[in-house]
């Protein structure tokens, strides 16, 4: 229990941080950026909306208010996830662009690392338990090979042969046009089969280092005694590589998983780009070129509590899996 | 050549047991390393056999072979392994996992980690009786905390960790475990040498108690002589990769007949009684990927000198075999035909 006081204590921490840099960082820029936003709304639009100017003077700077009282009002409005207007999609809020293009990016991402996850740590059990077999010397190398080519990269060469060559995917969008998203299988089935070519992208990036960190933890765990052990108790064979040397193995791999989503994250914006899916990181990129500050503040807080909840969920999975990490 | 002949054990009982496993000029090597090279043994029914020498001998690599747990590099190039007459070698794959823990159990040489950190004790009895058996999972739960009672822990603790469990504690729960299907033969390597002294004791007091109420058959494996005279009944001395001499415990206490033997006895002081002054055999064990030739044991051999011109071609050519010195009493060393 202490150990979960703890580390609730440190993600409160981390979260803090996370929101003080996003409040400090449009401060340390050059230039005035509330007053460029303003700058980019009319003055109807200013008067239509009364209180932006404080609203963006609080989460941008460069008003004559201290910056305490900035501080204070900004951490004020992000509890009501208030993170101003949009300038690029005006005159949508902020928090609603996110709401739209957000669920896409967490699919993708989400589906494309997990399944990154149990395929590499499988293929990295199975080829440590067959050192040699056929796993360990065709998907090893292959897969690794795939995971040298940046993101970028393999995402135009998969557009270039997969869709426009092949036509096996769709290659723009996260849906079909024409279609209204919501909860109908038209819709759902588009939207899977727009997610494939990016998923398989973002998979090809991680998959490899999940082979290679567990094939190297498996073959030292399966030189444990314990394994041994299970061996000499007749056990079935699968059951001795699954439950005693791979049950084990995955424990050190796991800690690295929050790191790699936190990769994935930054990876997603030239995945989107290349695939014109309009998921948080395309908006990210766009709003970054339109200067479109508020936007890009909110979607940056985004993406750093994302990876924050992935490190949170990880220490609660090796809380559950490690009776060890219980005990102390 | 093997001479087949029934075991005798000595002592109380006289009459011939049932020979349960024969090792027959069994060879294994790890690539290039012949770590056991020749080795002749036979345990019957009910025997406690000690098997001692030097860290290093080859020890472990008979225990894994008849376990039948031999992991690559490890191979065996020759010999042949009969339990009950059947020859282990060539047997598929799924005879022989029916034939480990139900006929031969082990008790690992660091049975500090031989228990799954991940994974309740009692569980660990489930898999492993639900390998073997059809058994509902209470069931196998309930004869775990019975076989618990048996070693002296709280039943209960079928609910524990391994981190939650003394080194004591988790060397009685793999004795526990080595006992749950009641095989004919527990090997038991090096049982009690990562525990204190007094822990020691308690677990070897317990490991003959339960033999003689059991009757299990044990190959009790360890570099330190002094335990085997404590509990075997008969005693194997092996010196790289070999057998050198093997014969009752009392024998080879009292009337060793090979040099290393003699250097072995002298070399640990007993159990019990006062602390001697160990006189220890000077040298290492030779390296393995190329072992001395002639007589494996002679650059440290104190009755190898080189003014005994004849004696001397002969021990530094020649590899003695096992041959008897008594009944059941056999050495292979080239004194013993100096002696007669
Ligand atoms: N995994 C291994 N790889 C290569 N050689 C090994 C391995 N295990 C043991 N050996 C060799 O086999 C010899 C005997 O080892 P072992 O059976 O463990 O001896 P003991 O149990 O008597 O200490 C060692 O001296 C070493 O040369
Ligand atoms: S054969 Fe010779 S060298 Fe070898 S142990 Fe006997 S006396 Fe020593
Ligand atoms: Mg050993």
């Amino acid at each position: 229990m202490r150990w979960f006081a703890r580390r609730c204590l440190f993600y409160v921490f981390a979260i803090w941080v996370a929101l003080t840099l996003n409040f400090l960082l449009p401060r340390l820029m050059p230039g005035d950026p509330a007053g460029g936003v303003l700058a980019r709304l009319s003055p109807s639009q200013i008067q239509a909306n009364p209180g932006i100017i404080q609203t963006y003077r609080a989460l941008l700077g460069g008003g004559n208010k201290s910056v305490w009282q900035d501080y204070i009002a900004y951490l004020h409005r992000l509890t009501h996830f208030n993170l101003g207007i949009s300038t690029s999609n005006y005159p949508a809020p902020v928090s609603e662009v996110i709401g739209r293009t957000l669920p896409y990016s967490i699919a993708l991402v989400g589906v494309a690392v997990l399944l990154a996850f149990i395929i590499g740590t499988g293929i990295g059990m199975i080829a440590a338990w067959k050192r040699g077999g056929t796993v360990d010397t065709v998907f090893v190398p292959a897969l690794m090979g795939l995971g040298a080519f940046p993101a970028f990269f393999t995402a135009l060469l998969c557009v270039y042969f997969f869709g426009l060559k092949l036509g096996w995917f769709p290659i723009q969008h996260a849906y079909a046009s024409g279609l209204v998203p919501g909860f109908n299988w038209a819709f759902v089935a588009s939207a899977l089969r727009h997610g494939e070519l990016p998923v398989l992208v973002i998979m090809a990036a991680f998959t490899g280092g999940w082979v290679l960190n567990m094939r190297t933890v498996m073959i030292n765990t399966i030189s444990e005694d314990y394994v041994a052990m299970a061996q000499a108790k007749g056990l079935k064979d699968r059951r001795v590589m699954t439950r005693y040397a791979g049950r084990n193995a995955i424990l050190p791999p796991l800690n690295g998983f929050a790191a790699q989503f936190a990769g994935a994250v930054g990876g997603l914006v030239f995945v989107e780009y290349v695939f014109s899916y309009p998921g948080a990181g395309l908006t990210l990129q766009q709003a970054a070129l339109g200067n479109d500050y508020p936007l890009t503040q909110g979607l940056l807080l985004v993406f750093a509590f994302a990876v924050i909840v992935a490190n949170f969920a990880m220490d609660m999975l090796n809380f559950l899996l490690d009776p060890r990490v219980r005990a102390s | 050549m093997t001479v087949v002949e029934p075991t005798v054990i000595p002592g109380a009982q006289t009459e011939a047991r049932e020979t349960l496993v024969e090792v027959r000029d069994l060879r294994v090597a790890y690539g290039d390393v012949v770590a056991v090279d020749g080795v002749n043994l036979s345990i019957a029914a009910g025997e406690i056999l000690g098997l001692a020498g030097e860290s290093g001998c080859g020890k472990t690599t008979i225990a894994n072979t008849v376990m039948q747990v031999l992991r690559p590099p490890a191979e065996i190039v020759g010999g042949s392994i009969l339990f009950r007459g059947d020859d282990l070698v060539g047997r598929k794959p799924e005879e022989l996992r029916k034939y480990r823990w139900r006929n031969v159990s082990m008790v690992f040489q660091s049975a500090m980690n031989a228990l799954n950190p991940v994974m309740r004790v009692g569980d660990q009895f489930v898999d492993m009786m639900r390998a073997h058996e059809h058994i509902s999972k209470d069931d196998a739960l309930a004869r775990a905390g019975e076989l618990l009672d048996l070693v002296g822990i709280d039943r209960r603790r079928t609910r524990a960790y391994a981190h939650e469990l003394s080194g004591g504690m988790r060397q009685r729960v793999i004795i526990a475990m080595a006992l749950a299907l009641n095989p004919e033969l527990v090997i038991m390597d090096e049982p009690t040498t990562a525990l204190d002294v007094v822990v020691q004791r308690e677990i070897l007091q317990q490991i003959k108690d339960l033999q003689e109420q059991l009757g299990f058959a044990v190959l009790f494996i360890t570099h330190d002589l002094s335990l085997l005279f404590e509990v075997a009944h008969r005693i194997a001395i092996m010196y790289a990769g070999e057998v050198v001499e093997e014969a009752p415990a009392a024998e080879l206490r009292n009337a060793p007949r090979h040099p290393y033997t003699s250097g072995l006895v002298s070399s640990f002081p007993p159990l019990r009684g006062p602390i001697e002054r160990m006189t220890g055999i000077p040298g290492s064990p030779p390296d393995l990927a190329s072992p001395p030739a002639g007589c494996r044991f002679h650059p440290r051999c104190p009755n190898c000198v080189p003014e005994e011109s004849e004696l001397h071609r002969l021990q530094t050519t020649v590899r003695p075999v096992l041959r008897n010195v008594g009944p059941s009493h056999r050495v292979a060393c080239h004194l013993v035909e100096q002696q007669r």
